[in-house]
């Protein structure tokens, strides 16, 4: 992965520079010592490892706005952080860059009842925001699974889902409002407790930025009641196949439950031995099924989905008859990652999300190459919404394997997008995919992106090489070739 | 005189824009026409009318999405749909009577008006708006070039997403050709609880109280009297009261006891009555299309503010507004017709609005009224040349319904 060439003469101001930041920001929230620093030196994607130039704590919206402010009239680039949980390396430091890492926003302005809204500093984890309001029975609804350490402004950056997001959306569908610094150094508050904001939908577009347009300091999300109840199936399939069709015909019959996840055998044996749900191993596929909401409308679904499963070869059953059991059902699932990780010195997650209907065929590509490599995968499935989660099992001590389970990641996310699907579903572009972003997109494509980049971050110092695997300077972007003097249009009716 | 270009494919669409920013030749935007009325006056000498661009290209009930050309009829789009027991979610309004003067037509609205204005019936509160439901699109931009952002999945976050920027972007950015948008399954059942009798203040907290149970209410709005006595159902126009109403969706067990359960919450707030699947669905359709209001001409605005404080903006404008009022969205959407006034009102209802935050839009208002006041509310600096920028990222020569949004841009 080939990273911007860092820029020497910005490494040679580093005493300045540390000077610069400390006077804006006073107390310890300058970090220069360099094992200290290495506390930074990567996100949630291990592959990957960098020393920032320093990283700053801000604590305060004015204090960020006079980083940038600085940044850009010095010309040093600048790479935000929430938590650093992120999968796709957007967080990725560089070595001529300021990390700044918002972990010191992380009070709770205001929890709304009544608008059914929280307003809170970026640095607040997601789980942090739940535990605020669950006393009067709310929750927030998305739930990336590393939500007790992800931070709320770090799930805005990469528009985070989770299990439920099939029915309460990914992260965009919940944003009610943000205040952002831009790179100029300028505040811009774009919506609110309203529910939604005037002009053009800036608050669409900065979610799942991935840390490219401004720094974000302030947000205000949904909340909702929790559902009265929820009770989960447990079923086990033959095939890839059947399971694929059992959850087409649940969602053709206007079911869409609480959360539908998929594992194929490979993970259904390796977390079966990590935590021992009570999972059937001999099935070729699980698939957990949960609905919630009010008491009567899960009994009337859970009947439902049970004849629907049967209906699909169903050979194994069972429905949660406890909140107990439900976790149990979960507990498998929630600890697939961890489990796959028991099973081999290292792993890389993928991505990809495809149309339902093609899971099959892709689980049986990901599998030929899977023999192809010579490495061996698990699969787990968000399967209502597509998203797969291919978990490529490696040993980086070997020689050339992590170069291979790259090779394989790609592969399979080439495969995903050939069957009209996309690179990544949840967990970012980041430098992970930015390289496969021609397998998606056309140049002119990827230009239009980087022109709204412009807009944003003129200077482009921020962020700079995650998402897009070409940097044009924006003056280029901007370039137009004109047609003047073209006969117009000889082939368009005109009335 | 104005002249119509017409393209019948995307690369026709392509040669018109093209020719257009060569020349620094503006052009007016149009599917249908029919929300027309709807921001300000694109003056032009040329027009881009899109009705060529027609036709369902893929539906896959099953994996929940459609894929469209930009001026295929929403009514062709929702025959589809119902064939399939689908819809989309989020209510997309008519709004053929409101800018029709009254008149009983029905619109001819299409799939890019309906996403280019990101407009949102009732279910906005449990479902989103238009943009939550944009997956992806085709389009040209102002520069003459083509290009596509999102796919046909529910779940991708593959780059910026330019779909929530050109939902609501009005035409100014780029003329889409091809929108994929997510489709769901309808109802099997749905009902309303109504409470009668509850003032302003009470009804806020009557449908707060509903929103914040969990009972996933689909929709709250309340009608007071003067709004009540225009709807076409005869329990809600004959009450002689204020109308709160409370929409519940799902399958038929769940709708009984969740009404029961709603019918309990409210209780103290009025008389309650329930509205079952026809009366129902008139009522939510009166609301959604701002029926209630859309008889003669008078200036209609429509207020977003948070929903718990819709009755204190409203008591805030308090005799000013001597026209009829309605909330939605649990108080967060108010509607306000009034009669012609200067500037229309706008000074009086955005700092009313501004006390609680939100923003408000003139909504309907002769041509020349919305040439003079802004129609969208007024950002800040920042906020105005970030946006400006934006444009000017996609339609440098602005080329592309120029002055629709904000006047010079």
């Amino acid at each position: 992965m080939k990273m911007p060439k860092p820029d020497s003469g910005v490494i040679a101001k580093r005493a300045q520079i540390i000077k610069a930041m400390q006077a804006i920001v006073p107390g310890e929230g300058v970090i220069t010592d360099s094992n200290e620093l290495r506390a930074y030196d990567h996100d949630g994607l291990m592959a990957y490892k960098a020393l920032p130039l320093i990283v700053v704590l801000p604590e305060t919206t004015e204090q960020v706005s006079a980083i940038l402010k600085y940044a850009v009239h010095h010309n040093v680039k600048i790479v935000p952080r929430g938590a650093g949980t992120g999968l796709s390396g957007g967080a990725l430091p560089l070595a001529d860059a300021i990390t700044v890492g918002l972990a010191k926003f992380n009070r709770i302005l205001d929890i709304d009842f009544d608008n059914r809204c929280v307003v809170t500093q970026p640095g607040v984890t997601n789980l942090g925001i739940t535990q605020a309001v669950e006393h009067q029975g709310f929750y927030y609804a998305p739930d990336p699974s590393s939500q007790i350490a992800c931070s709320i402004g770090g799930n805005i950056a990469e528009n985070s889902g989770g299990v439920h997001c099939l029915k309460y959306g990914m992260t965009t569908n919940n944003v009610l409002g943000i205040e952002m610094v831009l790179m100029s150094g300028e505040v811009v508050r774009i919506g609110g407790k309203h529910l939604d904001s005037g002009g053009y939908d800036l608050l669409g577009v900065a979610t799942g930025s991935e840390g490219l347009l401004g720094v974000i300091t302030e947000v205000t999300v949904r909340i909702l009641k929790k559902p009265e109840t929820a009770r989960a199936l447990l079923i086990g399939f033959p095939s890839n196949e059947a399971g694929g069709d059992c959850v087409a015909a649940i969602i053709g019959a206007g079911i869409i439950p609480g959360g539908m996840e998929m594992m194929d055998k490979p993970a259904i044996h390796a977390t079966e031995d990590f935590v021992h749900a009570g999972y059937p191993l001999d099935v070729q596929a699980l698939l957990i099924v949960e609905l919630d909401g009010p008491k009567a409308e899960v009994d009337y679904l859970i009947e439902r989905v049970d004849a629907i499963a049967r209906q699909a070869g169903a050979t194994y059953l069972r429905i949660s008859e406890t909140e107990e059991e439900r976790q149990v059902f979960w507990s498998g699932r929630k600890n697939a990652f961890p489990a796959v990780g028991r099973i081999s010195p290292d792993y890389l997650c993928m991505d990809g999300t495809i149309p339902r209907n093609r899971l099959a065929d892709v689980l049986k590509r990901v599998s030929e190459l899977s023999e192809k490599y010579g490495l061996r995968v698990a699969n787990v499935f968000h399967a209502g919404d597509g998203n797969l989660h291919p978990l490529i099992l490696f040993d980086a001590n070997q020689p050339g394997e992590s170069d291979n389970a790259e090779k394989f990641g790609a592969d399979i996310l080439r495969y995903c997008v050939e069957v009209g699907g996309v690179l990544t579903g949840e967990h970012g572009v980041g430098i992970e995919k930015r390289d496969l972003m021609g397998e998606m997109f056309t140049e002119d494509d990827l230009k239009q992106q980087q022109r709204l980049k412009c807009a944003f971050d003129p200077s482009q110092l921020l962020n700079p090489g995650k998402v897009y695997p070409t940097l044009h300077r924006c003056a280029e972007l901007g370039r137009m070739f004109v047609h003047q003097g073209k006969l117009p249009f000889p082939n368009i009716p005109r009335f | 005189m104005t002249e119509t270009l017409k393209p019948d494919t995307a690369d026709q669409v392509l040669d018109a824009i093209k020719w257009a920013a060569g020349e620094g030749m503006p052009l007016a935007v149009r599917g249908q026409g029919s929300k027309e009325g709807f921001g300000r006056v694109v003056d032009v000498p040329h027009c881009l009318d899109l009705t060529g661009l027609s036709g369902i290209k893929a539906y896959e009930p099953s994996e929940l999405f459609m894929t469209a050309m930009a001026a295929t009829p929403m009514a062709e789009i929702e025959a589809a749909l119902r064939q399939n027991n689908q819809h989309m979610a989020f209510e997309p309004p008519d709004l053929g009577r409101l800018y029709g003067g009254g008149n009983a037509k029905e619109s001819g609205a299409t799939i890019g008006g309906a996403i280019a204005c990101n407009l949102a019936g009732p279910r906005r509160i449990q479902a989103g708006a238009a943009r939550d439901h944009f997956l992806g699109f085709n389009a040209v931009s102002g520069r003459g070039e083509v290009f596509k952002s999102g796919g046909t999945v529910v779940k991708n976050v593959t780059g910026f997403d330019l779909s929530k920027l050109l939902a609501g972007s009005f035409g100014t950015l780029a003329v889409m050709t091809e929108l994929t948008f997510k489709v769901m399954p309808a109802a099997e059942k749905t009902r309303t609880v109504l409470v009668l009798g509850a003032d302003d203040s009470n009804a806020m907290k009557a449908m707060a109280a509903a929103l914040g149970s969990s009972n996933e209410v689909s929709a709250a709005a309340h009608l007071p009297i003067a709004a009540a006595a225009f709807s076409n159902v005869s329990y809600v126009s004959g009450a002689g009261k204020s109308v709160t109403a409370v929409r519940v969706e799902g399958p038929g067990p769940s709708v009984e006891h969740r009404c029961r359960a709603l019918a309990e919450l409210l209780k103290g707030y009025g008389a309650i009555e329930e509205l079952h699947s026809e009366n129902s669905g008139t009522l939510w359709r009166e609301i959604r299309d701002v029926r209630l209001l859309a008889d003669g001409d008078n200036l209609i605005w429509r207020l977003s503010v948070p929903p718990a404080n819709g009755g204190d903006v409203v008591a805030r404008l308090g005799a000013e507004i001597g026209g009829r009022v309605f909330y939605d969205w649990g108080g967060g959407l108010v509607w306000l017709s009034m009669g012609a006034r200067p500037h229309a009102g706008h000074e009086i209802i955005r700092a009313a609005v501004a006390a609680h935050g939100g923003h408000a839009t003139l909504f309907r208002a002769a041509a020349d009224v919305r040439a003079q006041v802004p129609v969208f509310e007024p950002q800040s600096d920042a906020l105005r040349d970030l946006s400006v920028r934006v444009k000017q990222a996609f339609d440098p020569k602005s080329v592309l319904n120029p002055g629709r949004m904000v006047e010079g841009v």
